[in-house]
Order: C-alpha cells, then structure tokens, then sequence
C-alpha cells in the first residue's frame, strides 16, 4: 500500500515537475534555447505574487493573474532585448545570455527581498493543505491535483494550438526553418517573442506552484531548474506531452526511491535519468523503435 | 504599371547591378555557381541586406523593409533547395503562407495547378520527392498572390518530367499578370520561357538582351566569361 | 604559395609566454602569502577555462557538469591524503584519477548529442554530490578538512600549491597546444564543421573526442585538487556545484570561444573584476550578469573572438596560414 501511495504521490509530484519544465520545453522546441534563468524567472513569479499580496492586498487569484501578465510581458521583452540578437550568433551565446540573466535576477530579488524563506501556503489557505482520503494510507493533497490538472491543461491546450490551428502550424514554421518563414511572410522574430512570453509566464505559474505547496527565496531557482531539465530529457527535447510524462515519470522515481530512504529520492530520479538516457543512445532499440515510443505531441514532433 | 527595381552594391556575391522588371514579365538570370544569382533573388526578397543600393516595388522603396513585410507587398520567392517545412503537411505548408493580398491564389487554386498535390495534402513536407516538394514550394510561394515571383534553381534535382510540370504551371501565373524572375542552370528552359535574359558572372551583368534574340552560342560565351580578356582580371 | 604556422608576432608572444610562466615560478620567493594564493585562484581559473574550452570550443562538447570532475578532483585528493599518501603527490594521483574516470564513463558519455550530454553531465556532477553527503568517512554534508597539509609550514604550503597549480597549467595546455597542431587540430576542425562528412573521410571522430574529454577530466580534477589545497577544505554543496560552470561559461564565452588565447583573457578578466568589485557582494553580481547578458548581445565572438576577426592576429600558432609568394621574375625575391 506504500508504494501504491508512493506512486500516486509521485505522480502529483510529476505534475508539478511537468508545470515547471513546460516553460523549458517551450523554449528549446521553438528556438533551442537552453534556458537556464528559467528557474529563477519562476521564483521571481512567485516574488511578484507574494509583493502584490504583501503590500497591496491583492486577493490570491487575482495576484496570479496579474503576476501572469506582467510575466508574459517581461519574456516578451527579454526575447526582443536580449534572445534574439544573441540566437543569431550560434547555439552557446544563449547560454551566456541566460547565464548572465539568472545571476541577474537571483540577486536582484536577494537585493529586494533579502534572503529570508518565505512561502505562499499561509495565503493560500485550505487550498494549501485540504486533501482527500481515499484510504487509511493513501490521501490526495488537492493542491497536488490541482498543479497536476494545470500541467495537462497547460500541455493540452498548447497541443490544440500548435496541431489544429493555423497560426500554431506557423509557429512550428518558425521553429523548423526561420528563414523560409519570413520569406513566406510570418514574423519569425515575433513568434519567438511571444513563445518566450508564454514560457516564461507558465514557468511563473510553475514558481507559483512550488511557492504554495513549500517554501521559496531568492536562490531556489538553480534547485528546480535540474529537475525541470530533467523531466524535459527524458520525455524528449521538443515533445511536450513527452515532458508532461518526463516529469511524472521523474516524480514517481523521486516518491519511489523516498520510500526506500528520503534520502534517495533525488538520488533516485538521477539514476532513472541516466538510465533513460542510456536506453536511447545504446543502440539497443532501434531508432524507429524509439521514435514510436515517444509521445507524439509538441513543437517538432 | 509594376517595375521592380534594384541598384545593388553587394561586395564579393553581386556588384553595382541595377535591373528593372515590368509587370507580366519574364526574366531568365543566367550563371555559373556562385555568380551570385542566389544573392540577388534573396536581396530583392528581403532575407539579405544589400551593402548599397535600393530596391522599389511599384514606386515604393522596399530597402528598409524586413522580408516578412514585403511578402505583404507582393514579392515572393522560393528558395533553392524548396525548404519546404518538413514537419507540416503539404496543406500546412500551403496554408501559414500569409494570403494578405487579394488575388486567385489560395489552397484550392494551387491544388488544381499542381493536381498531383491534391491526394498528397495531409502528408507530411518531408516524406515527399523532389518533384512533389518543389510543386508545394511554388504553391507556397503563390499563396501569397504575389505580383513578383522570385524562383531560385527549380529545376534542380528534378527528373525533366517534373520540370515540365513545374515549367507547365508558370502559364498560370503569366496569366494572372505576375512578374517572374526565374534563376535557372538549364539555359534551353530559360531561353524558352523568359521574355529576357540576363547573364551574370562574379556578381555582374555580362549580357542583357531579349530572350528570342539571343542564340545559345552567345549565352554560352557570357556564361563562362569568354568575352573578358584574361589581363583585364589579373589585378 | 607557402604554408606558414608561425609569424613574426606569434614566435615572440610563444616565447614570452615561456618567459611569463618561468617568472610566476618564482613569485613565491618574492611575494607574499596573499599575492600566491591570489596567484594559485587564478592559476584555477585559467585550467578551467582552457579545459571547457578545448571540450566546447574545439570538440563541440557542451557540458554542464564539469564540476564533477572538479568535485572527483577534490575528493581524490583527499581519499588518498588519507591513505597515508604525501598529500602533494596525493593532489597529482587525484588529477590522474580524473582523468582515469573520464576515460571510464566516456564510452557511455560521448554517445550523447547536444542537451542530452550536457543535461546529462550535470546529473552526474549532482549524483556524485550526493553520493558524497551520504558518505560519512568522506565528511558527509559538512565537508572534510586536508588536515594533511597541516604538516607542512604555510608559507611553504601556498608557494607548493601554486607551483604544482602553474605545473598542471603548463602541463595541461602545453598538451593541448600540441593537440591542437597535430593532426588531431585539423581532424577537430572537420568534425566542428561537418561530423558526418569528416567520418566518412575516415576522421576518427570517437578517438578524438575522447581524447578531448579525457584531457578535460583530467584537468578539471587537476583543478579540483588544487582548490582544496588552496582552501584546506572542502564540502560537497560547493565543490559539485553548478556554479562553477556558470563561471566557466563566463570565462569562456567572454573571452573568445574556440581561440585559443581566449580563456586566458576570460579568466585574467573574471578574476580582475572578483578581486576588485568582489565586496559589493549582491550588487558586484549583478553587474557580472549584466555583463555577461551585454557581451551575448553585443559581442558573442568574445574579446578574442572580436580582436581576431577584425586584425586577423593569432598569438599562439595553432592554425595555419596561406601566404601568397611574388613569382621570382617580378624583381624581389620574396
């Protein structure tokens, strides 16, 4: 019965670990842009709620909407200020770009908000800790139903876009071939904004996430951004509902492995990591076969 | 009236050309690899930012405009090597081309130009062949009822048979009055469609004349520069 | 027509460098025990900076874990200092065993592309991190002391430390130097340019890269023995964190990714800017990640990248050049 909660709980967890990587997915399947300011752009969505609620009273619901606002903004600036001009020059200067801009907002937030851990689950009220009990074992914290129920939405909703509409089928344009698109007259360089808006303001809800189900300060980016990663590997670069899987995956190897010793459950998540990893590139399943089992779904698949 | 104009100063691929096409009009650009044929297609298009020189479209100067823009204005291309995006479906492919402009062109016109596209139009762009590809690729490039047509090397890559079928569809787009400014290696097509030639060698013009007046000896000789003296080159 | 690998200019910055590396020799009989140590970190800096280099600029391998060889590095050193090893000839048993270690999982390692080897680096860097702070003989979360060291007077513990950090540096890049003008330096530009092609012409790609990752191993855990010597301790949160690759990247790409002068300018820069602005704690960072964010924009070739582009100068002759000779009728011999 352990394990069967173990799965169910790891399974919550994933949802969340999917939430969060979905930004990522976003970025690297549109622009292939390792995005590694994406956990710290998550708590600074966090920050944003908890400064509307802190100083200005904003019920809860409404600092989300508006922190999701202001967030869609800000990566639509950073895309046209900062992404743009170094995509153009190669696949690492992104890396030294977002490198530049995680240690910017680390410790712009450290310098606003001091070190202090804070969280979003007093505000939160019931949300934060009501659950069901289906048995004497196994209970369902809602909000863990809820960051789940988000992630498919979030994953879905996306899929719908990019699959039946056409300015979705002009995203994927953009991300398969920039250069075509122009010359077919879609504003390559807009798309990019606008996905990087998005990714940025579902990695806000991500941060939002972790800041009610924990806690939150200004260095927990870095923490996430490796789980983030990972559940975006594993369920291959560019599939979104392979992320969404890579992320419950991930999380039930994280609740699996706390059964053993809490100790392991990162640890866990590590191994099964690598052993995915190894899985694909050992030759031992054929290409095609590989490619059947991933989920169909996403930017380029 | 439609005139496309272009004073380029474009150092190493096209050198201080200017050019001047009417509407309805076919041009044949002729040359060896790397004359800079491609260069100036894809300066007139937008995708490449001449060094000097300004490009009109009827009256307007286009220099300053992005190529997502011009489309808009009427000038399309379709780039070598058809670049077609393999992970949409033909009928994607035909369908995120902007259609901003009015004119006859639209999903159903361009599946009756190409009829071998119409049981394709939920394939995906990168299962099909060469001939197949560079039919979407022109259908593309119509959608956006261009009064400029820019085609880059279709032929290449192509059996004769598909290249008849493309060359087949451009009585379609003369007859909606577009301008066509076709980039070509096989001189015989070029000769037979344009209305003029014009010969490019290291990013000048060589010879300009009237299609039907030019023999194929003469095209030749300007083709590979056998007109310049070899002294005049060596500085 | 005549190929040439050495010019006037880089035959004499080759020769001061020389010059350069026998003069840091002998800081430690002239200065004292803050300018060594300062010395020996930015010793650390440039090993780094050269060996993600070589992986990432010259072999096209972007990892994102590098740290781990520094961590193995660290924690070598101090599994044999333990044993009963003299801990100077413990730091370079620890460097060798980096390099044993990369060697060890690069058959697993290198058949990774892109993402996958990066992101795949970095678990293993935080695996290794945990394994660590679960082990207790090792110190666990808490971190471990080179108590060792403790033997020796200090001052002949930093001008040790410093001379063995200068011997691993001239070590390291004086094999990559040759690497680089060998027929591996011409192999790895095939390859950065089109791999499939180079193979097809009979290119070992797996053989080069290997090398490549190895040398990197190796000297990312040279680097790690020597932050513990420098430090005294050492602990797991620190040593295997990502941070250092944030750091490396900065270097790197700041200075000219793929040159080979590059590194040595991105990490002189990033030690200048640590020891000058380093006080204004939150603030001197974000200005770093302003800067680097700036150069991304602005100049994504590097300092290097940029200097070469526009005087086309090379200091160190790792590639070649084509000099066009006057045919001997026109007057002058050439």
């Amino acid at each position: 019965m352990i394990w069967l909660n173990a799965v169910i709980q790891g399974v919550l967890l994933g949802g969340f670990y999917a939430l969060l990587a979905c930004g990522l997915s976003i970025m690297f399947g549109v622009m292939r842009i390792i995005n590694l300011a994406h956990g710290d752009l998550a708590v600074l969505g966090a920050y944003v709620v908890w400064l509307l609620l802190s100083t200005y009273h904003v019920p809860l619901a409404l600092a989300v909407v508006v922190a999701l606002a202001v967030m869609l903004a800000l990566g639509y600036l950073l895309q046209l200020a900062v992404l743009d001009r170094s995509l153009r020059s190669g696949v690492l200067t992104p890396l030294l770009a977002t490198f530049g801009l995680s240690v910017v907002v680390q410790n712009a937030l450290l310098i606003a908000f001091s070190p202090d851990v804070r969280s979003l689950g007093g505000d939160a009220g019931s949300l934060a800790i009501s659950s069901w009990r289906l048995t004497s074992e196994i209970s369902l914290p809602l909000l863990g139903v809820l960051t789940l129920a988000v992630a498919i939405l979030v994953v879905e909703g996306l899929q719908a876009f990019l699959r039946r509409t056409t300015l979705g089928a002009q995203w994927r344009a953009a991300s398969e071939d920039a250069e075509a698109a122009r010359v077919v007259g879609i504003d390559a360089s807009r798309i990019y904004a606008a996905a990087t808006a998005l990714a940025v303001a579902i990695a806000a809800l991500g941060g939002i996430a972790l800041a009610l189900r924990s806690t939150f300060e200004p260095s927990a980016g870095p923490t996430q951004l490796i789980f983030a990663f990972e559940a975006v590997v594993i369920g291959g670069l560019g599939s979104l509902r392979g992320t969404l899987i890579g992320g419950i995956l991930l999380g039930i190897a994280q609740a699996l492995g706390s059964v053993v010793n809490p100790q392991y459950a990162v640890l866990a998540g590590h191994l099964v990591f690598l052993a995915v990893l190894a899985g694909r590139n050992s030759g031992l399943l054929s290409a095609a076969r590989w490619q059947a089992l991933r989920p169909r779904g996403g930017v380029t698949t | 009236m439609e005139r496309l104009s272009a004073g380029h100063g474009l150092l190493q691929a096209v050198r201080d050309v200017s050019l001047e096409l009417e509407a309805g009009q076919t041009l044949a650009l002729v040359g060896a690899n790397g004359a800079g044929k491609s260069t100036l297609l894809r300066s007139i298009a937008g995708v490449h930012r001449p060094t000097s020189g300004r490009i009109k479209l009827e009256g307007r100067d286009v220099t300053n405009i992005p190529a997502h823009r011009r489309v808009r204005l009427g000038v399309a291309l379709v780039l070598e090597g058809r670049r077609l995006f393999p992970g949409l479906t033909v009928e994607e492919n035909l369908r995120v081309a902007a259609a901003t402009r009015p004119g006859p062109w639209n999903v159903e016109a361009v599946l009756e130009a190409f009829p071998n596209l119409r049981r394709l139009r939920r394939r995906t762009a990168g299962t099909l062949s060469g001939g197949e590809q560079q039919a979407t690729a022109i259908g593309r490039a119509l959608m956006s009822n261009p009064s400029v047509l820019l085609l880059d090397e279709v032929s290449l890559g192509l059996s004769p048979a598909a290249v008849d079928l493309v060359y087949g569809s451009f009585q379609k787009v003369r007859a909606q009055g577009s301008a066509m400014l076709i980039v070509e290696q096989d001189l015989g097509r070029a000769l037979d469609v344009a209305d003029r030639v014009v010969c490019m060698l290291e990013g000048r013009f060589v010879l300009e004349a009237k299609g039907h007046d030019l023999s194929y000896e003469q095209v030749t000789r300007a083709y590979f520069g056998l007109d310049r003296s070899v002294a005049a080159d060596a500085q | 027509m005549r190929v040439r690998r050495w010019t006037r200019t880089s035959g004499i910055f080759t020769a001061s460098v020389g010059v350069v590396a026998v003069a840091l020799a002998l800081v430690p009989f002239n200065f004292g025990s803050d300018v060594i140590q300062k010395l020996t970190s930015l010793l650390i800096l440039i090993i780094l900076a050269t060996m993600w280099n070589a992986l990432a600029g010259y072999g096209g391998l972007v990892s994102v874990g590098q740290q781990a060889f520094i961590g193995v590095g660290a924690y070598a050193t101090l599994y044999f200092a333990g044993q009963g090893i003299p801990p100077y000839v413990a730091m370079l048993l620890a460097a060798l065993f980096s390099g044993l270690l990369a060697l060890a999982i690069s058959p697993f390692a290198l058949r990774l592309r892109g993402a996958q080897f990066a992101i795949g680096m970095w678990v293993t860097a935080e695996i290794l991190r945990i394994l660590v702070t679960l082990n207790s003989s090792l110190g666990g979360g808490t971190g471990l002391s080179l108590i060792q060291l403790n033997q020796y007077d200090p001052i002949y513990q930093q001008a040790f430390t410093m001379w063995i950090a200068l011997g691993f540096a001239v070590v390291l890049i004086a094999t990559l130097f040759i690497l680089l003008r060998s027929r591996m330096g011409t192999s790895l530009q095939a390859i950065r340019d089109d791999e499939e092609a180079a193979q097809s012409l009979g290119v070992r790609v797996g053989v080069t890269k290997r090398t490549l990752f190895v040398l990197a191993g190796a000297g990312c855990g040279a680097a790690g023995t020597v932050i513990i010597a420098n430090s005294h301790f050492v602990n797991p949160g620190s040593i295997f964190s990502v941070q250092w690759t944030a750091l490396i990247i900065f270097m790197v790409l700041v200075g000219g990714l793929g040159t080979f002068e590059g590194p040595f300018i991105g990490a002189i820069l990033l030690f200048a800017i640590e020891t000058v602005f380093s006080a204004g704690g939150a603030w001197y960072l974000v200005g770093l990640g302003a800067t680097a964010a700036a150069f991304a924009v602005f100049l994504p070739a590097g300092i290097w990248g940029t200097v070469q582009h526009r005087l086309g100068i090379q200091l160190l002759p790792v590639g070649y050049y084509v000099e066009a000779v006057k045919p001997a009728k026109e007057g002058s011999a050439a």
